[in-house]
């Protein structure tokens, strides 16, 4: 009964929605269903702070490696909740204050890095050792100068032998595993629907 | 409840909604409320139905006894290779479940190749981390993993500390996630879900401490980063296929046949749409349009 009574829930949730893609008359049920789904999810939330809780708590009751650093986060988490509920969110309340000058700064500082990344990783992806690699690069090559000025002074051409490139093989290749992934949720989802899946419920 | 008890259940459900589906009692008559089917949608009703067709016959044929091949998945096989690892190394797996929230396929195939790398880490002893994103993935990865656990017959080695929240925000967790793998050197990262910019921050980290990786996504613009930065990259389908070539239950591998069978006639239907719209005729072109 423990399993079997969240496969049929999941079951009829899955079919609502399929059913609401075909049917516009499901539409306000599925509407409402939606709704539930997203007041679920929030109360998701207090699970994760209680989980945050639960293992920072732990650290710091131990003085385990690091407990310092646990501090300043449940400390940064009250605080942040404090403000949230008792100060506002809007612009010029503390919260908005701490996220646009401390929280904001520090997601962008993380988005730049990734410039450096890309460069390292590109390093490694372009040297040649097989042919596919130097296939690779090549390509790479081509389609970068074809998408700068440069490119078109060299050869007028570059610019459409670009397009070319990127709008026929590559296009193709990314068509054919776009395919094959939908097929696959699509069967994924049919596995969890009638219940062929069940890992993700635990309780054996 | 019983399994024919349940069974039966299912089909009165099955049998409930596709009658759902097809009656129509505004047909023929002029209204302004909806209607019961969009007929714009049947040419994708007819290919879903199909291809649920073919995934249930497999799924019968597979459990009659009939052997069903799949090929080699080096990226799979690949999983057990880096729990032994780890394991040699004394060090933890790191796993790590995409950015994206249970409403996302991916992320829901993710936590059930979670459920077969938890029941391989606790077969071999080796502490798995599993930093998650999305609050309401802490608790479906939770069960996973204690799965996992119970079904290597080691329920007791299930630590509920690793099974972490960190953040919903993107860099956020990207930075928590890389300080997990600078400060617990884990040897095999695996990243399997749905990944967006944050994909390479965590594969070159992951890199550069050394640790063997295998990532799998459906999110085309983040594969070639787990391409260049990852020992193993499961593409699009695979990430998908990934449960039933690890568990080779023959239900799940049923499942995997009628996908490619589905694909099979996709690809007779493009061949055949190229040639039909080559020579002028665009029956096939127009059938496929969602109005």
């Amino acid at each position: 009964m423990r399993r079997e009574v969240p496969v049929i829930i999941c079951f009829l949730a899955g079919a609502l929605f399929i059913g609401n893609y075909f049917s516009p008359k499901l539409q306000p049920v599925a509407q409402v269903v939606n709704q539930w789904a997203i007041i679920c999810i929030a109360f998701a939330y207090v699970l994760g702070v209680a989980n945050i809780f639960r293992i920072n708590y732990q650290v710091i009751t131990r003085k385990g490696k690091d407990w310092i650093y646990k501090v300043v986060l449940i400390v940064g988490l009250i605080l942040m909740i404090y403000l949230g509920i008792f100060r506002g969110v809007k612009e010029g309340t503390a919260f908005n204050w701490v996220f646009m000058n401390a929280i904001y700064p520090m997601q962008a500082t993380m988005f730049a890095l990734l410039a450096f990344y890309i460069a390292s990783a590109a390093f490694r992806a372009f040297r040649i050792r097989s042919w596919e690699a130097a296939l690779l690069g090549i390509t790479a090559v081509l389609v970068m100068i074809g998408r700068v000025p440069l490119g078109e002074a060299v050869w007028k051409e570059f610019p459409p032998f670009t397009e070319w490139i990127m709008n026929v093989p590559q296009l193709a290749a990314k068509r054919a595993i776009m395919i094959g992934a939908a097929l696959g949720a699509i069967s994924t989802g049919l596995k969890v629907l009638i219940g062929l899946e069940k890992t993700y419920m635990g309780g054996e | 409840m019983k399994s024919s008890a349940f069974r039966k259940l299912f089909s009165l459900f099955s049998s409930l909604i596709f009658l759902f589906l097809f009656y129509s009692p505004a047909q023929g008559a002029e209204s302004s409320a909806p209607a019961w089917f969009d007929k714009n949608r049947v040419n994708v009703f007819i290919v879903l139905a199909l291809f649920f067709a073919f995934v249930i016959y497999f799924i019968n044929r597979a459990q009659k006894g009939k052997s069903l091949f799949v090929r080699r998945i080096p990226g799979l096989d690949a999983i057990e290779e880096a729990v032994g690892r780890a394991t040699e190394m004394g060090r933890p797996i790191l796993y790590i479940s995409g950015i994206e929230d249970m409403d996302n396929l991916q992320t829901v195939a993710s936590m059930i190749i979670l459920g077969n790398v938890a029941e391989m880490a606790a077969a071999y002893e080796v502490p798995l981390l599993v930093p998650v994103c999305q609050p309401f993935v802490v608790t479906v990865a939770e069960e996973s993993v204690k799965q996992g656990y119970a079904k290597a017959g080691k329920p007791e080695a299930y630590n509920p500390n690793n099974v972490r929240f960190l953040t919903s925000e993107q860099f956020a967790y990207a930075s928590g996630v890389n300080g997990i793998m600078l400060r617990e050197k884990p040897a095999a990262n695996f990243m399997f879900g749905s990944f967006y910019a944050e994909s390479l921050l965590m594969a070159e980290t992951g890199f550069s401490t050394g640790a063997i990786q295998v990532a799998g996504t459906a999110n085309i613009h983040q594969l070639p980063f787990f391409v260049v930065a990852c020992d193993y990259t499961l593409i699009g389908e695979e990430l998908f296929a990934a449960s039933a070539y690890l568990s080779k239950e023959p239900k799940l591998l049923g499942s995997l046949k009628g996908s490619d069978l589905a694909k099979l006639l996709i690809m007779i239907y493009l061949v055949l749409g190229v040639l039909f719209v080559t020579f002028g005729i665009d029956i096939f072109l127009r059938w496929v349009f969602v109005q």
